[in-house]
């Protein structure tokens, strides 16, 4: 699972009113080389959530983002090599996503996020 | 990438083994699908350089169709572990770079607008009732550029009135209809393969910036 598909992940389990960002748990992190397209992250810049980004990132062992970022930073070709890694180099291949509410953990297996809900959570 | 060449590596592709009848688990053949992302790309550029979801996925045919055509990352969910199996053998198989998702499109919980295109072949609602409108309404919900989707024609109508007047879409067009097989996988259908009517729709959402 990439850092990409955790920005827009939120736990919907009954009852939770705000399930964004899921937890992290790390068993194993991997990488994966992906091609730098600078045009494609300035458009991602503006729908990710900067912070859990950052977050992740760290719990994921790369704490190379800055805290805050903004548009200028788009200039800058460092800025978007590590944006590009954070975003879609880092794996989660092995863990758990957890609910920031309840708790919940939903485990991740060989890269496959596993977000299924049991019947009493729908 | 030329269009027989798409329909080609598509033809290759493992489907389902064991399908499930009540996840209406059958093949969007290569010829259609090919047509589909094609059609995506070539007249609307709803796929290169972009983020496309392929929900249901199955066996994985339209994300790989969308990564092949040049989408830039590529999501691809479904309910089943046993479909995500082949669609991850299928795009190794391709060398293909798919994110997988395992999560019921109708209580998927997600944020923001960071997809822009999905394409999806939901199941019709004849086992799971009102599974396609579910699917629609979460798509038009996610998706941030278009939604391509197929329908019965027998409900065209419906879809269409669903589509821009209860979820929102500003735009709901037919792109083509087409003839379906199904082949004969139920022993419910009684002939040898089934034949039905189906639309090609792209429909567009309503973006509502939710706030950060
Ligand atoms: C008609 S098949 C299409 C398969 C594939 N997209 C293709 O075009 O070849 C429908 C797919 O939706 C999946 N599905 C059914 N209900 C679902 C649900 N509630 N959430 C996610 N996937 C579902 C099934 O497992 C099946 O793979």
């Amino acid at each position: 699972m990439r850092l990409l598909t955790h920005n827009m992940l939120s736990s919907n389990i009954k009852g939770v009113t705000n399930g964004f960002p899921l937890g992290i748990e790390v068993e194993k992190v991997i990488e994966k080389q992906v091609d730098f397209n600078p045009d494609f992250l300035r458009n991602m810049f503006a729908k990710v959530e900067w912070k859990a980004l950052v977050d992740a990132a760290r719990t994921m062992g790369y704490a190379e983002l800055p805290e805050e970022a903004d548009l200028s930073m788009l200039e800058s070709d460092d800025f978007l090599k590590r944006f590009h890694h954070a975003l879609l180099e880092l794996h989660l291949e092995e863990g758990a996503l957890v609910c920031p509410e309840t708790g919940r953990k939903f485990p991740v297996n060989k890269g496959i996020p596993n977000m299924l809900l049991l019947e009493d959570e729908v | 990438m030329k269009l027989k060449q798409l329909e080609s590596l598509l033809g290759d592709l493992e489907q389902f083994s064991n399908p499930k009848v009540e996840l209406e688990q059958y093949p969007t053949g290569p010829h259609i699908a090919s047509r589909i992302l094609f059609t995506a790309h070539n007249s609307f550029g709803d796929v290169n350089g972009k983020v496309v979801a392929d929900f249901g996925c199955g066996c994985g045919t339209l994300g790989a169709a969308a990564a092949l055509m040049g989408a830039e990352q590529v999501i691809a969910v479904d309910i089943d572990s046993d479909s995500l199996k082949i669609a991850s053998h299928n795009a190794e198989d391709l060398e293909l770079d798919i994110n997988f998702l395992q999560c019921d499109v109708k209580n998927l919980g997600w944020r923001g607008h960071i997809v822009d295109t999905i394409v999806m072949n939901p199941p019709f609602g004849t086992r799971q009732k009102g599974a396609d409108m579910e699917f629609l309404h979460m798509a038009l919900k996610i998706s941030s550029q278009a939604v391509y989707s197929l329908h019965k024609t027998s409900t065209r109508d419906h879809v269409k009135r669903a589509a821009l007047r209860d979820f929102g879409a500003i735009n709901a067009e037919v792109l083509c209809e087409l003839r379906y097989n199904i082949p004969q996988m139920y022993s419910f259908h009684k002939k040898r393969e089934m034949d039905i009517a189906v639309d090609l729709w792209r429909f567009v959402p309503k973006v509502i910036e939710d706030m950060q």
